[in-house]
Parts: structure tokens; sequence; C-alpha cells
């Protein structure tokens, strides 16, 4: 299990055990963590998992592939350390990640 | 005063998210969630494509793990059906006799495939693709040497053929128009599709009326085609469209159009009633309609609207209708829906599978069809949703970026 902190913009904090395997946006989903929609379930279809990755985590964590990227650019709010959530697969290695979330998903 | 209770039917994607956002949106009166299916609720669309491939488990397609339910207090009668509402009384009464009452009611209990009414439809292994039963049959008849028979050149056919290609096994899709995608896409993305899927050892019988299915031992071995031809097989996928279940609605007097009309909270004639998703006859503000739709994006924002009105709050920003699938290594996002437009615009070359197409009315955007091509895609549903004119000179030139396009 790795223990994921997921911040929503009014700093209400969720500390949750996701599963190694899922997806950062499945283990917001299935803890009904408000803030990560994620319409399209994790296709990189829809940016509405789009999560700020805590600076010192950003290595851990990759880097967006070109479809994310494109999916990014035109996502609100994007910050150098944007990504979205399912397309970052939880491992081990990410036990501690702390990700905030955009105002606003749409 | 006791707090309101809440009965929804339909335990699939849209009623299990409204029980979620009615709990987010700090709704705390009692929840009951009635679904037919023996299953918690789950996501449909990775059934003909991650899931089927065998990418997925169970456990990705529920929408929330059991515990959830616990924790939230949401009162579950899986494998119950609903079949009677009296408004009257304020109850719904399920198959086994449980009568539940409600003050809010929210219906939703999608769509059913459509069957087709031919001599054979009741061979074993002619199957339909809309339910996690389904899609466990018809991955228990794919795989090497096998060969799939698929009725309709929809969305789902086409996801399925790809999927059962990736099992090894062999798919033909038999479809009655000259085209796939005829109903929901335009002929250039239809022409693309056929071609990509060509190349990738799918069949195609275009044109092609299906008279009756074959078989031996009570098990189907073939189509029938209008033209005297069968088209040999070993399970047959029937994917011609869906029709929203929408009797009970209409048992007890509800406005009802193909689907229960609703407004834009997904509030049906009678205010104490919401019906959301596939289900519904919602209106399209943009396009000044009210329409049917079948996709997640859709039953995720009525459970929105109908979970806010119920706690009170405001509802969600009105989305520009929009749909994916995902068919071999393309990706095919769309946004808006082509209601009276007069051009095309095709930015890009379809030869390279990333394009998009843009259907207009004059310089107003109304949908978009982008084949990997998220930015066209995102920035799109922008501008559709914006309703200002563009440059169909940009629009259609590649060296000038969406961004620029969109600015
Ligand atoms: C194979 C497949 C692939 C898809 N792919 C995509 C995609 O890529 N992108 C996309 O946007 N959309 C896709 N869709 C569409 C999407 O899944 C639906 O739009 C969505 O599931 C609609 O949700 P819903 O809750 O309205 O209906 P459903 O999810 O169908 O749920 C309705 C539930 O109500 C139950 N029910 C019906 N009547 C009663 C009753 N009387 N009592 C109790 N329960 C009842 C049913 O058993 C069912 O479980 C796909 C659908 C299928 C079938
Ligand atoms: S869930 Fe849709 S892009 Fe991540």
């Amino acid at each position: 299990m790795a223990k994921i902190t997921y911040i929503e913009h009014d700093g209400t904090e969720h500390v949750v055990d996701v599963k190694p395997g899922l997806t950062v946006m499945e283990g917001a989903v299935k803890n009904n963590i408000p803030g990560i929609d994620a319409d399209c379930g994790g296709a990189c279809a829809c940016a509405t998992c789009h999560v700020y990755v805590k600076e010192e985590w950003r290595d851990k964590t990759g880097t967006a592939s070109a479809m994310e990227e494109s999916m990014l650019d035109f996502a609100e709010n994007v910050e150098a350390n944007s990504r979205l959530s399912c397309q970052i697969k939880v491992t081990d290695e990410l036990d501690g990640l702390v990700v905030s979330m955009p105002e606003n998903q749409h | 005063m006791s707090k309101p209770r809440v009965v929804i039917v339909g335990a699939g994607h849209a009623g299990g998210s409204a029980a979620a956002f009615l709990r987010q949106y700090g709704f705390d009166g009692p929840i009951y969630l009635v679904g037919e299916e023996p299953l918690l609720p789950y996501q449909r669309p990775p059934l003909s494509k991650a899931w089927l491939k065998g990418e997925a488990d169970a456990d990705s397609l529920a929408l929330k793990p059991a515990a959830w339910y616990a924790e939230a207090e949401v009162a579950l009668r899986l494998g119950g059906v609903a079949s009677e509402i009296n408004r009257g009384a304020k109850t719904v009464t399920l198959a086994s006799g449980e009568a539940i009452p409600y003050d809010f009611l929210i219906l939703a209990t999608g769509a059913r495939a459509r069957m087709l009414p031919i001599p054979g439809a009741d061979l074993a292994n002619v199957l339909a693709l809309r339910t996690a039963a389904d899609a466990e049959h018809l991955k228990s008849v794919l795989g090497a040497g096998k060969r799939l028979a698929i009725i309709g050149g929809g969305y789902v056919g086409l996801e399925a053929a790809a999927s059962a290609r990736a099992l090894g096994a062999e798919a033909v899709v038999i479809e009655r128009e000259n085209r796939v995608l005829a109903r929901v896409a335009c002929p250039e993305l239809s022409h693309f599709f056929q071609r990509y899927h060509g190349e990738r050892g799918v069949t195609f019988e275009l044109h092609a009326g299906v008279e009756a299915f074959v078989g031996e031992d009570g098990k189907v071995t073939g189509v029938k085609l209008a033209d005297g031809r069968t088209v040999p097989c070993d399970a047959v996928l029937v994917g011609v469209g869906a029709h929203p279940n929408d009797e009970l609605a209409k048992d007890c007097g509800l406005d009802c159009a193909g689907g229960v009309v609703v407004d834009l909270e997904a509030r049906t004639s009678d205010p104490h009633i919401f019906a959301i998703g596939d289900v519904s006859h919602r209106p399209l503000p943009i396009y000044e309609r009210q329409f049917r739709l079948e996709s997640v994006p859709n039953a995720l924002e009525q459970a929105k609207q109908a979970a806010s009105a119920i706690a009170g709050r405001a509802g969600p920003t009105p989305e520009v209708p929009w749909f994916w699938s995902d068919q071999f290594d393309l990706k095919l996002q769309i946004a808006g829906l082509p209601f009276d437009a007069d051009r095309i615009i095709v930015r890009g070359n379809p030869d390279t599978a990333s394009f998009a197409v843009f259907h207009l009315k004059g310089d107003l955007i109304q949908a978009v069809e982008a084949v990997n091509a998220p930015p066209e895609f995102m920035a799109g549903k922008m501008l559709i949703a914006r309703r200002t004119p563009v440059s169909l000179d940009k629009l259609a030139d590649t060296t000038i970026s969406m961004k620029e396009v969109a600015a």
C-alpha cells in the first residue's frame, strides 16, 4: 500500500492508502475525494483528473506522455508540476506522495 | 422533521455517481440504491476495450469499493428490480414486494441493447454487449482461431472488433449502411476508421442486410445475408443501438419522448422525480434542442445536476456534450453535436492518423471529431461552449496552433 495525500483546493487534506497498480486518479475516485471527477475513467481523454505534484515527488512520478501534455495544454490553471492523475501509476516508490487539486476541473 | 429520503433506481454509472455526489455535496438523509444487476455500480466503457482485451480487472471497473457504500450509508438493493412507482403515495415497489418510500426519486435505469427480431436470434452465442455479464460471455467466445461476426458498425461494434483482433480472433463487421459509424460520424471519419480497421485484419460487409442467424445444435454458426450468402462465425455480437428503459416512467405518467423528458436540473414533469443518464431526454441549450445522449460525461453531468438540486446547491456549469472511444492505438474524442452544420473543415491529414473534422454552422463550431488530436478536441470543446466565430482559414491551417485559433 502507498499512502497518498490529496489536498483539495480549499486546503482540506485526505490521506488514503492506495493499492500499487491503481492510478493516482483511481485512488481518489475510489475514496470519493472531491475535486477529481475523472469523467473518462482514465482514458486520458477528459483532463478532469488534473493534479499538481508536490515538487519533491516530480522525479518519481515521471514525465507526461505527448498525449497527456497536449491534453494539459488546454486544461485550466496548468502549472509546471501539473499532471493527469490517471496517467500516474501507483508503486511502492510513491508511498508518501502528495498531490493537490486545482480550483475547477472544467 | 425527518430528513428527506432519496431513492435511486438503477445502479449504473449515473445512479452510482448520483449517490456519491449527494454525499460529496453534504446530503445526509437516507439514500437507497436499487439495481437490477447483482453488481455494485461499474463503468461500462472498458467492457468493449481494456477489460475485453484483458488489460483491466473487475476491481478497476467498479466505481467505488464495497466498503464505501457501507461507510457512506447508502442502502443497497442489488439484484432488485423496481417494478412500479406510485407517485401519489411516493413509493417505489420492487419485484420482491418491498415498497420503499421516497421524498426524491432519481430514475437512472439506462438503456438496453436493441436485439434483432429475426430467425435464429435465440441461438447460443448471439450476444449483446451492455452489461458485465454480457462482456464475460463475449470474452469466453473470443480467442485465436475464433471468428466473431458483429452486426452494426457503431462505436461498440468497432471497439469490440479491435479488441477481438487483439485477442487473435477474426472479426467481420456487417453493416446495413454503406459506411461504418453512419449514424454517429461524418463520412471522412467513417472511411478513416474502416481503412484503419481493414489494415488490421477486420473485414467488412457493408450495405448488407441480415436475414437470419443460422446454427447447429442450438449454437450460432453463421449470419445469413439478404443477398443469399452466409458469413460463417463462432459468435455474433449484435450492436445496433440501445433503447431507453423508460417504461417505469411511462407507466406512472411522466412525460416521455423516447426517454424521460427532463429540465436542466434533470427534473422530470414531477418535481419529486429526476431522470439522469441514458434514460433521459434532456435539454441542450447550446443547440436549442432536447436530445437523448448515451455517454459517461452526460451521465455524470446529470448526476451532478440532480444531486445539486436535492442537496440545495447551485448546479454544475453546463457542459458541451462529449464522448470518447478507443480502438487499436486510436483515441477518438468528439465534442458537440453537428446539428444544423452547413460545412466541415478537415484539419490535418487522415492518412497520418492524427486529424480532426470540424462541423460548422457559418463560422460557429457546432462539433469536432478528433482522432489522436487532443488539442483540436480540447480547443474545439472550448470554442463550441463560447459560441464565438472562428477564422475558417486558421482552423484549416495546421501550421497555426489551436491555441492561436482559439485565442
Ligand atoms: C460496451 C459499452 C462501451 C461504452 N463506451 C463508452 C465510451 O467509450 N465513452 C462514453 O462516454 N460512453 C460509453 N458507453 C456509454 C456509457 O456506458 C453509458 O452512457 C452509461 O453507462 C450510462 O449510464 P446510466 O447509468 O444511464 O446507464 P447504465 O450504466 O446502463 O445503468 C443503468 C442500470 O439500471 C439498471 N436498471 C434498469 N432498469 C431497472 C429497474 N427497473 N430496476 C432496477 N434497476 C434497473 C440496469 O440494470 C443498469 O444496471 C459505453 C457503453 C457500453 C455498453
Ligand atoms: S480521467 Fe480523464 S484524463 Fe484522466
